[in-house]
């Protein structure tokens, strides 16, 4: 029998296993949108605004390792998305973002609600697809989910115009697709295997960095084994953590620009460097000609194109994550050579001299609420449990140093391009995905009011996310550069006229709660986590001043790292004992 | 470094603006492109001359490999190859330039393919070096317009970039 190009769309997602669509409606999608309505087995999240479509199907996919999908009309309903894709095209996260375009005769017309939806998203997509024919829908959809979750994956963005979703076809999904331009390696190069693990034991200050690589890999178990089996110290990236347990010794915290002392301390020093599923991000390296100058390096990447594109690699491997990491265990296992237990004696001694300055603390006798001691709280709470998604800003980096992720997939935040706005639309996708587990957003007073609209849909569905708002009166991020790097001209970095948050959270049907005491945060929170079925938006009036530590500034190297003034009385060894 | 790297394209809309949004979204250089249908209908071949360091070529080459479009690619000055550009050039033909024009196309054996009164108009083919020698002994006669197709290359021997028809995967023979 024939199908509608609509209907044949629709099809396609229930047969990928689709469970949901995030998107608005508009004339374009309109054929679709009455397709969906024909049908009950994937279900259509109705967002207030694309960006938080994307976000959303972004929140799910991080959170579950599936494809995010999201649906949205021609013209402004596409470009709305694109922040949402390049989120996720940052941070390697699989999307499809279906998009209405204008009828085929229309296309180059200047029609209304027209753009050149596959020429705008072209540099921030995997691939991007516009489909000509209703023939090729179906193969088109079949590719887009290929392309998105395998390999290094990303978002695919399929473009349809209208009159397509109308013509009939036949319908059939493949079952199976082969690219002869896209065939992702998996395993790495025995060779280069080979000479990786020579390397490995061959250190005597190892570092093993890790990112967002072993989360996308599903290789936080294999990881875990690796590092366990050689002893050897673990930092992860923004993106990387709860790639491996933050609770476990081997773990030294997280590295880069608001990473912990040891961790930067431990890369800057080290002679062997294992980075896997990690980039060598800015925010990581530091400068790139003070990192890691004694360092013979070691590089896992899925992605070709990531290695040696920063730093150069002595060993590279392309490979997943997951497979390299086998093979590596495997073959240290297999070799009669040992880690050298006297250096890594020392070593750890190193380390855990640098550990005990203990870098993250804060002044906990204050009048004043510190952020730091609100995370606490919630790690506490929740014991180490929930989903925590976050936005961009101080809060971020707070949520990550004081938040200790034990799994993968906990952890969702916008490391790549550092987005605004993120935070409570992802939440959305995250508490969707797991509808029985506490989801928290970690936002400040400037980022939750880019999506703010979202509150409305949270209401629609139920979603009972629990907003933990850092409201500081300031972009705070944004007052800490000034106030260190523009001798404390704070330029438009204050957050005026603001809302009262708990009223505006009770205006969309929500709770609202304001914290002003240090005393009353452990309450508030412990009462926000029992309203199970509602979302809370605690509004935490915090410290102003306060600052993210250890800080590297830009153009730095990891040893140039700047600590906390609370911890001015201890001294800093910057060198090698 | 000048490099010329040879490609094979899905015979997509879209596929070129890919490559060629590729280079000025990471800052690299384009010096010539040139991108025709091959035998094979749904492939084009593309060659494309630019310049940079080894790690910049290595990036180029990693990053134009990401493109799902791009099936195959080799860089043709790994290895011996053959390079031609196409010329055509209008020039003032008129007095003495009439004469010495004709002279120099015979010397750098290149065909007059268009004939007035004032001017003519010269085809050649060869390499850049050979091409811009020309264009500089035309100079003082007086060049009214230049075309260059952009450099087309081929590795010379066995090696080649091609697609394996029967298995539909794309594979580069290296002999
Ligand atoms: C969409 C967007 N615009 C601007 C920025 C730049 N920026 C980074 S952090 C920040 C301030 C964030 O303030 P807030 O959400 O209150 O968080 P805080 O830093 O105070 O915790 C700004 C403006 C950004 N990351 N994203």
């Amino acid at each position: 029998m024939e199908l509608s190009g609509a209907d044949i769309l629709i099809r396609c997602l229930q047969d990928e296993g689709v469970e949901y669509i995030f998107g608005y409606p508009g004339g374009a999608a309109l054929h679709i949108y009455d397709a969906l309505y024909r049908q009950d087995k994937v279900k259509h999240i109705l967002v207030r605004h694309e960006q938080g479509a994307a976000h959303a199907a972004d929140g799910y996919a991080r959170s579950t390792g599936k494809a995010g999908v999201a649906l949205v009309t021609s013209g402004p309903g596409v470009t709305n998305t694109v922040t949402g894709i390049a989120t996720a095209y940052m941070d390697s996260s699989p999307l499809v973002v279906i998009s209405g375009q204008v009828p085929s005769q229309l296309i180059g017309q200047d029609a209304f609600q027209e753009c050149d939806a596959v020429g705008i998203t072209r540099p921030c997509v995997k691939h991007n697809f516009l489909v000509k024919d209703v023939k090729d829908i179906a193969i088109t959809i079949k590719k887009a989910f290929y392309i998105a979750t395998t390999g290094r994956p990303g978002p695919v963005l399929v473009d349809i115009p209208k009159d397509i979703t109308a013509h009939k076809a036949e319908y059939a999904y493949p079952k199976t697709i082969s690219m002869r331009s896209y065939n992702p390696v998996t395993k790495g190069h025995p060779g280069q295997i080979k000479k990786a693990v020579e390397l490995i034991l061959s250190a005597k200050r190892p570092m093993i960095y890790t990112g967002g690589g072993i989360i996308w890999a599903e290789a936080a178990e294999e990881l875990t084994d690796f590092v366990r089996l050689l002893g050897y110290p673990c930092t992860n990236t923004l993106m990387g953590l709860g790639g491996y347990p933050a609770t476990d010794p081997l773990f030294v915290g997280m590295l880069g620009m608001h990473g912990t002392y040891e961790a930067n301390m431990g890369t800057h020093q080290s002679d062997v460097l294992i980075a896997i599923g990690a980039r060598f991000d800015d925010r990581v390296t530091g400068e790139l000609s003070k990192f890691c100058p004694h360092a013979r390096i070691v590089h896992v990447d899925i992605d070709p194109s990531s290695i040696a594109k920063n730093v150069p690699v002595e060993v590279p491997i392309v490979g997943s994550a997951k497979a390299v990491l086998q093979e590596l265990t495997k073959a240290i296992k297999a070799t009669k050579k040992k880690p050298d237990a006297a250096a890594l004696k020392s070593w750890w001694a190193q380390i855990n001299e640098w550990r005990a300055l203990n870098c993250l603390a804060y002044d906990r006798k204050t009048e004043l609420i510190k952020p730091q001691y609100v995370l606490e709280k919630l790690y506490e709470l929740t014991k180490g449990q929930a989903y925590v998604t976050s936005d961009v800003g101080q809060h971020q980096m707070w949520a990550a140093q004081f938040y200790k992720f034990d799994k993968p997939r906990h952890w969702i935040n916008s490391g790549g391009l550092g987005t605004m706005g993120f935070g409570l639309p992802s939440a959305m996708g995250v508490q969707l995905a797991h509808p029985n587990k506490t989801v928290a957003c970690v936002t400040g007073e400037a980022s939750i009011q880019m999506c703010i609209q979202e509150l409305s849909t949270c209401k629609q569905y139920d979603l009972p996310i629990k907003i933990i708002n850092l409201n500081n009166r300031y972009m705070g991020m944004v007052r800490q550069w000034q106030e260190f790097f523009y001798d404390k001209r704070y330029s438009h970095s204050y957050m005026d006229a603001l809302p009262d948050f708990e009223r505006l959270a009770e205006a969309y049907g929500h709770v609202g709660m304001k914290i002003e005491k240090p005393g009353d945060v452990e309450g508030a929170l412990k009462e926000a986590l029992k309203l199970k079925d509602r979302l809370v938006f605690m509004d935490f009036i915090t410290d102003q001043a306060e600052n993210v530590f250890p800080m590297i500034p830009a153009g730095k190297g990891h040893n140039e790292i700047i600590m906390s003034p609370f911890l001015a009385a201890a001294p800093i060894n910057r060198e090698l004992a | 470094m000048r490099h010329i790297i040879a490609m094979l394209l899905e015979n997509e809309a879209g596929a070129l603006s890919r490559v060629a949004g590729l280079f000025s979204a990471r800052g690299y250089n384009i010096e010539s492109l040139s991108v025709a249908p091959t035998e094979d209908p749904t492939l084009s071949r593309l060659t494309l001359v630019t310049t940079g360091s080894d790690e910049i070529i290595e990036q180029i080459t990693k990053q134009l490999n990401k493109l799902i479009d791009v099936v195959r690619l080799m860089e043709l000055t790994d290895g011996p190859h053959i390079e031609r550009e196409l010329l055509l050039v209008k020039v003032n033909a008129a007095g003495n330039a009439r004469e010495e024009v004709k002279r120099l196309a015979e010397i750098f054996r290149g065909r007059i393919i268009d004939v007035t009164d004032k001017n003519y108009t010269v085809e050649l083919t060869g390499d850049g070096e050979k091409l811009d020698a020309f264009i500089e002994a035309l100079r003082p006669s007086g060049i009214v317009e230049v075309v260059r197709s952009g450099v087309s290359g081929i590795a010379r021997g066995d090696r080649s970039l091609r697609v394996e028809k029967t298995s539909a995967r794309a594979t580069a023979t290296q002999d």
